[in-house]
């Protein structure tokens, strides 16, 4: 059972406290603060501890999420899983997820631990559940501007952390539809993240991917849905494959509240969503990708007769010509001593830039077309360059995003809503790849 | 942050609250409460308000009341005479035909933690139990719990016991979840609900009616109940079977947890289900909260220790991501080190040796010492990685593998060769003081094979004023003594003055009560000092060469699932590996010895020259040896050892004289190993083959004589390769002072130099003691003096490991 649940902006700020037992007082807050922020690089801080106190915390959208609890035999599991799952209401609820959207809806806030938390006890997270009791109203924390827009990505995706933030259209409270006369719309997400590890001599030691469908719900009213996905869609490596464009993966695992029973004729999922953001389908594929790793990398480092490192790089994207990725950044490490960087880039757009704090240079490709290769020669001034600072040349790591693709081939055919909703309603259906991490060793 | 104009701020609020105007507008009202509560959360104390806000709770408006009693809920404790004033309000609320106000005044009234207020909440917590809204239920269910706890020295009221366990059947069920938590709570003194067979198998029927969190409450609760039958048992887990692999980590935990407690009696039942949560888990690992992800990690490391080959094919799934944490990415090489097997071993080590370079150097030191875990395995691969990350001469980078090498070597004793030659060089490089310490162990158990040692302690010395760690010093104290056993005379100055300053100047009392301590053995001649501080080399556990055996999953099942495997440091975290020589001694007499050298009070300049004892017992020693490696190629088979030793042994006896031939030598040797009786033939067999020895033959164990036979190649920089044939023979405690004394006129013919001189002459004066012995004959083509001493050497390690491993 959880005694406190309180929210801590990254400055220690309190945003949200509440006390479920009395089993400690609000001085803990900042004894927790003090604690996280006084850890080393090699102590887990997830489960902390401060006399019979636990705290166990996660991080979401740059706030501590901290729940406290004095019995030592709680379950782990479920305590992330709850924070994570208030954080997701919270965001549903409020539109999106920061320290100011948090300090403007803290009434919200409360009342919706209120109702998801009776005495430490976990009563419900279901927002259908919960929409009848929530009363209060979110403030939207970003006035809607064109200035807005231009900042958000395509998808809104600018970190690691925030990889699956949903574009601006998405990132609103669930419930403003009700009053605001907000649009009806329906988002559909295929967001796939790939963790890759390529060889020095180019061969594939590690390719994997994690797939999810979300779907995020902005209709008061929608009984049922029917998603179908290919036609071809295999589970497990046992079964048979069909004819070339068959799509395969390792492992599924559906929402509890999916009907299976036309998954195996059609490959239809039948679900009523409730509002909000849910998962409806997780996915995860390893090894066996049906097409080659989007990107190929192929290296020439030297010293030259100067005592300087020269780095000649070519990079390949092998997406389809039509398909293209985007933010694609580069990092390669450099070896210690390194100084000052002159670079050449294949075209204008790129850039490149050697950040010392972290030994890397950064190379910025905002748009690289399928089945294009570009090249970039960095010439580095290294003080003391030994042989053996050639080690510290590398691995790769590649940052990037693939709009309009899958790289499992996952494709959703069509998306029903029954009974047909009355006219304005819309429905969205988006693909996006992520790097979870692109590794190219050298 | 309570912020300086905090009373104004209160007076404030105070004034808008009480003003007519605000109150009679709504919308200005619950925005003037709503000022109140963030001030509140803001850490500004406005318990002065509380009159003021009773009077706001009275309002149609729900939004303000649920403000309110935020509020009431949280200052109540501080004015529990106003509070009463809320109660009437309260009271009425529960009457209410909107059952969200009715729930809501309900879970209010308990929440105020005020005992004065019991016997008002009494009343319409009974009425809450039999409304007709499942919401009232599932407040009015909790709220007994909390008034139970308010005063948990009063009575437990049996009808409302009673009327909580009929709830258990109720429609909701949350409200059923709510009963079982409640009445763990009421009942606590008893043990918690009475979970009996009919309760159990109701509650696992409805189990699918309830969400994620009412599942994994349930799940917990029924670890209390003990199967009637074995029957019985297995329905139960075919019911929870669809749990087991649940996408939802906590249910999956629950029920793995639940499966566990209920086959503590079946380890072939618990083992199937922890490979059956192997997919939820790795599904865990790849969450995109990277929490879940680490309390994966977590949970799989306690699962490894009884199933080591759980995840092996699975290896790829630890690598690390770039942008993990570096928390994340130190559980992953914990368990990566656990993973590593022949077929991916080359792929594990080309991995972690990516992560060596990381930006993080607490990544980086952690990768190093995985790939010194794997070392004891996989020495060679290993140990090439390591010397050459020193070449990058960076300082954590050297410092790590430095401490490294020195936890590899106490396990690998083979390895000691290559850390030597490593070493060179390093200690420009090491500015921390365990990296420090780690490189002074090392000298000091190989300083003989290092030729730059004395120069390098030589540094030491000379900054000893400006060392500010007390564990550098104390380990130069001890690794000055043990490189003056062995290399007297480059050492003997420096000894001087390094005992000198620690006695005379030095402020610590540990470091100076050391330097007394050496000083007055030295006193003791140069024998006693030998004795006392000649430790061990390697580890006497050993724990690697027979691999780590599975744990019983009992063993670590009470802490599934609980935070306690997330609050370790690491499973994997030993302890302190490596004992400084003096606090282990082989001998146990020389601890008396030194009682008695501590007794004699008088305290005079040791003469460090007159130390000849020690010149005649390192002579040997104190040439450098050149790297020496065994090897099993080319194989020698059965029949051609036979053929070899017979012909061998009749050119013995024939030539017993003339023994020093061209291209053939053959030792006898004594070696101290009390653990032959014990010794199993497949833990020497592992044993040797981790060194590269073959056995061939055995005795069986508890037979006498008990003899082994072994053979192995030697390959020498300079010298090239030669063949080494041995026989262990252990002739048993009847015979063996016999045997001795034969020995001991034998000894003269056959053993050559000095060293074995003083060693036999050690074993004779001990033939009475307890100590046992086996006796070693080695016979080796082409004669090399020198590789032949570096694998008796060797030999010697092994068996000292083993025995003090089986003993």
């Amino acid at each position: 059972m959880i005694s406190q649940v309180f929210i801590l902006s990254s400055q220690g700020d309190h945003l949200i406290y509440k006390d479920f037992r009395g089993e400690a007082g609000s001085d803990v807050v900042s004894v927790f603060y003090e604690k996280v922020t006084a850890l080393t690089g090699d102590q887990p801080p997830v489960v902390m501890s401060h006399g019979d106190l636990h705290f166990v915390h996660v991080r979401q959208g740059g706030l501590y999420w901290v729940a406290t609890t004095t019995s030592p035999g709680s379950s782990p599991f479920t305590i992330i899983e709850f924070l994570n799952r208030f954080s997701a209401l919270v965001k549903d609820y409020c539109g999106s997820l920061s320290e100011k959207s948090v300090q403007m809806n803290f009434a919200l806030i409360y009342e919706l631990l209120d109702e998801v938390v009776d005495y430490g006890y976990i009563q419900t997270t279901s927002s259908d559940v919960l929409k009848n009791f929530i009363q209060t109203e979110a403030v939207s924390s970003k006035p809607f501007s064109l200035f807005d827009l231009s900042n958000v990505g395509f998808f809104g995706a600018e970190t690691q952390q925030s990889k699956v933030a949903p574009s601006s259209a998405a990132s609103r409270p669930i419930q403003s539809s009700r009053e605001q006369g907000g649009r009806s719309e329906i988002f559909l997400d295929v967001i796939e993240r790939m963790s890759v590890v390529i060889g020095s001599k180019g061969v594939v030691l590690k390719a994997d991917v994690e797939g999810e469908v979300r779907v995020k719900c902005f209709m008061p009213s929608c009984s049922e849905m029917r998603i179908g996905l290919n036609e071809e869609f295999s589970i497990g490596k046992s079964q048979l494959r069909g004819y070339g464009a068959a799509v395969r993966v390792d492992e599924c695992r559906f929402h509890q509240n999916v009907h299976l029973d036309e998954f195996h004729s059609n490959r239809v999922l039948r679900l009523c969503p409730s509002q909000g953001e849910q998962t409806v389908m997780q996915y995860q594929l390893s090894d066996d990708l049906p097409s080659a790793p989007p990107f190929r990398l192929f290296p020439t480092i030297e010293r030259d007769s100067g005592g300087r490192l020269l780095m000649y790089l070519k990079l390949r994207c092998d997406l389809p010509s039509k398909s293209a990725a985007i933010n694609v950044c580069a990092t390669i490490p450099v070896p210690k001593g390194s100084v000052s960087l002159s670079q050449e880039l294949s075209s204008p757009d790129q850039s490149a830039e050697l950040k010392l704090q972290n030994r890397a240079i950064d190379w910025k490709i905002p748009r690289f077309i399928g089945g294009t290769q570009l090249s970039a020669l960095f010439k580095l001034e290294v003080s003391g360059l030994s042989p053996s600072s050639l080690m510290e040349v590398g691995p790769v790591v590649l940052v990037f995003e693939l709009p309009q693709l899958t790289v499992s081939g996952l494709q959703i055919r069509f998306l029903r809503l029954s009974p047909v909703q009355p006219a304005p309603s819309q429905r969205w259906i988006r693909y996006v790849t992520h790097s979870d991490s692109y590794i190219l060793r050298l | 942050m309570p912020y300086l104009g905090s009373e104004d701020a209160v007076r404030e609020l105070r004034r808008a609250l009480s003003n007519p105007n605000v109150q009679s507008d709504q919308l200005r009202y619950r925005n003037t409460v709503l000022k109140a509560i963030r001030a509140m959360s803001q850490g500004v104390d406005v318990s002065d308000l509380f009159s003021e806000m009773v009077k706001a709770c009275a309002t149609v408006d729900i939004v303000q009341k649920k403000l309110v009693y935020v509020f009431l809920c949280s200052y109540a404790t501080l004015n529990p005479e106003l509070s009463l004033l809320v109660i009437n309000t309260l009271r009425k609320d529960c009457q209410d035909p909107n059952p969200m106000v009715r729930s809501l005044a309900l879970r209010n009234m308990t929440n105020l933690r005020l005992p004065s207020l019991v016997e008002y909440v009494e009343q319409p917590l009974a009425a809450g139990l039999r409304d007709r809204a499942a919401c009232v239920r599932r407040v009015a269910v909790l709220g007994w719990a909390k008034l139970h706890n308010l005063q948990p020295d009063a009575e437990i009221d049996a009808a409302v016991v009673n009327e909580l366990y009929g709830l258990l059947r109720d429609p909701d069920p949350v409200v059923m979840v709510n009963c079982l938590r409640a009445l763990e709570e009421i009942l606590k003194k008893e043990g918690g609900v009475a979970i009996n067979k009919p309760i159990t198998h109701h509650l696992l029927n409805r189990l699918k009616e309830s969400d994620v969190w009412g599942q994994c409450e349930v799940l917990r609760i029924l670890q209390r109940y003990h199967p009637q039958s074995e029957d019985e048992l297995f329905d139960i887990l075919s019911l929870l079977d669809a749990s087991l692999v649940s996408p939802h980590p906590p249910v999956m935990a629950a029920t793995l947890g639940l499966f566990l407690g209920l086959c503590s009696g079946l380890p072939a039942v618990s083992l199937a289900a922890l490979e059956r949560v192997r997919g939820p888990l790795l599904a865990a690992c790849g969450s995109t909260s990277r929490e879940t992800r680490f309390t994966a990690l977590c949970h799989i490391q306690l699962l490894l220790r009884s199933l080591p080959g759980l995840m092996g094919a699975h290896y790829k799934r630890f690598f690390c991501g770039y942008a993990e944490p570096a928390y994340i990415k130190q559980r992953k090489m914990q368990v990566l080190v656990e993973l590593v097997n022949d077929e991916n071993v080359a792929m594990l080590l080309d991995e972690l040796k990516g992560y060596c370079t990381d930006v993080n150097p607490e990544t980086a030191q952690a990768a190093i010492s995985a790939i010194g875990r794997i070392g004891r395995s996989y020495s060679d691969r290993c140990l090439e990685i390591l010397t050459g990350l020193l070449g990058l001469k960076q300082e954590h980078i050297t410092s790590a593998v430095v401490q490294t090498m020195c936890d590899l070597v106490w396990v690998c004793p083979q390895c000691s060769d290559t850390v030597c030659s490593a070493l060179e060089g390093c200690e420009e490089m090491l500015q921390d003081s365990q990296g420090r310490q780690a490189l002074l162990w090392l000298l000091a158990a190989y300083g003989e094979r290092v030729s730059s040692a004395p120069y390098t302690l030589e540094g030491f010395i000379d900054r000893v004023r400006s060392e500010a760690s007390l564990g550098v010093k104390m380990e130069l104290l001890t690794t000055t003594m043990r490189l003056f056993l062995c290399r007297p005379s480059e050492t003997q100055d420096m000894l001087g003055r390094l005992l000198h300053y620690c006695i005379e100047e030095e402020m610590d009392m540990c470091v100076r009560d050391q330097a007394l301590l050496y000083y007055r053995l030295l006193h003791c001649g140069i024998e006693e000092t030998h004795k006392v501080l000649h430790g061990q080399r390697s580890d006497p556990s050993l724990g690697v060469l027979i691999g780590r055996p599975a744990e019983p999953i009992n063993q670590w099942a009470y802490s599934f699932n609980t935070l306690e495997p997330l609050r370790q440091a690491g499973v994997e975290t030993e302890p302190a590996s490596r004992g400084s020589p003096e606090h282990v001694t082989f001998d146990p007499k020389p601890n008396t010895d030194l009682s008695d050298t501590l007794n004699c009070s008088q305290i005079e300049k040791v003469n460090l020259a007159g130390s000849d004892g020690a010149s005649g017992f390192t002579c040997s020693s104190a040439k450098v040896l050149a790297p020496l490696s065994l090897s099993l190629s080319p194989a020698l088979s059965p029949e051609e050892f036979e053929h070899l030793w017979m012909q061998r042994h009749a050119e013995q006896g024939a030539e017993k004289l003339e023994e020093e031939e061209e291209d053939y030598v053959c030792l006898e040797e004594r070696i101290q190993f009390p653990a032959i009786p014990p010794c199993s033939p497949q833990s020497l067999q592992a044993a040797m083959q981790l060194v590269n020895i073959q056995t061939l033959a055995f005795t069986p164990p508890h037979t006498l004589p008990w003899r082994v036979y072994l053979y192995t190649h030697t390959h020498h920089a300079h010298y090239g390769s030669t063949l080494v044939i041995g026989e262990l023979l252990y002739i048993g405690e009847a015979s063996r002072r016999v045997a001795a004394v034969k020995k001991g006129m034998e000894d003269g013919d056959v053993v050559e130099g000095e060293q074995e001189a003083g060693l036999s002459g050690r074993a004779l004066v001990r033939k009475d003691g307890r100590e046992e012995e086996v006796e070693v004959t080695l016979k080796q083509q082409p004669r090399d003096d020198n590789a032949l001493k570096g694998f008796l050497s060797i030999l010697t390690t092994v068996l000292h490991t083993l025995s003090s491993e089986s003993s």
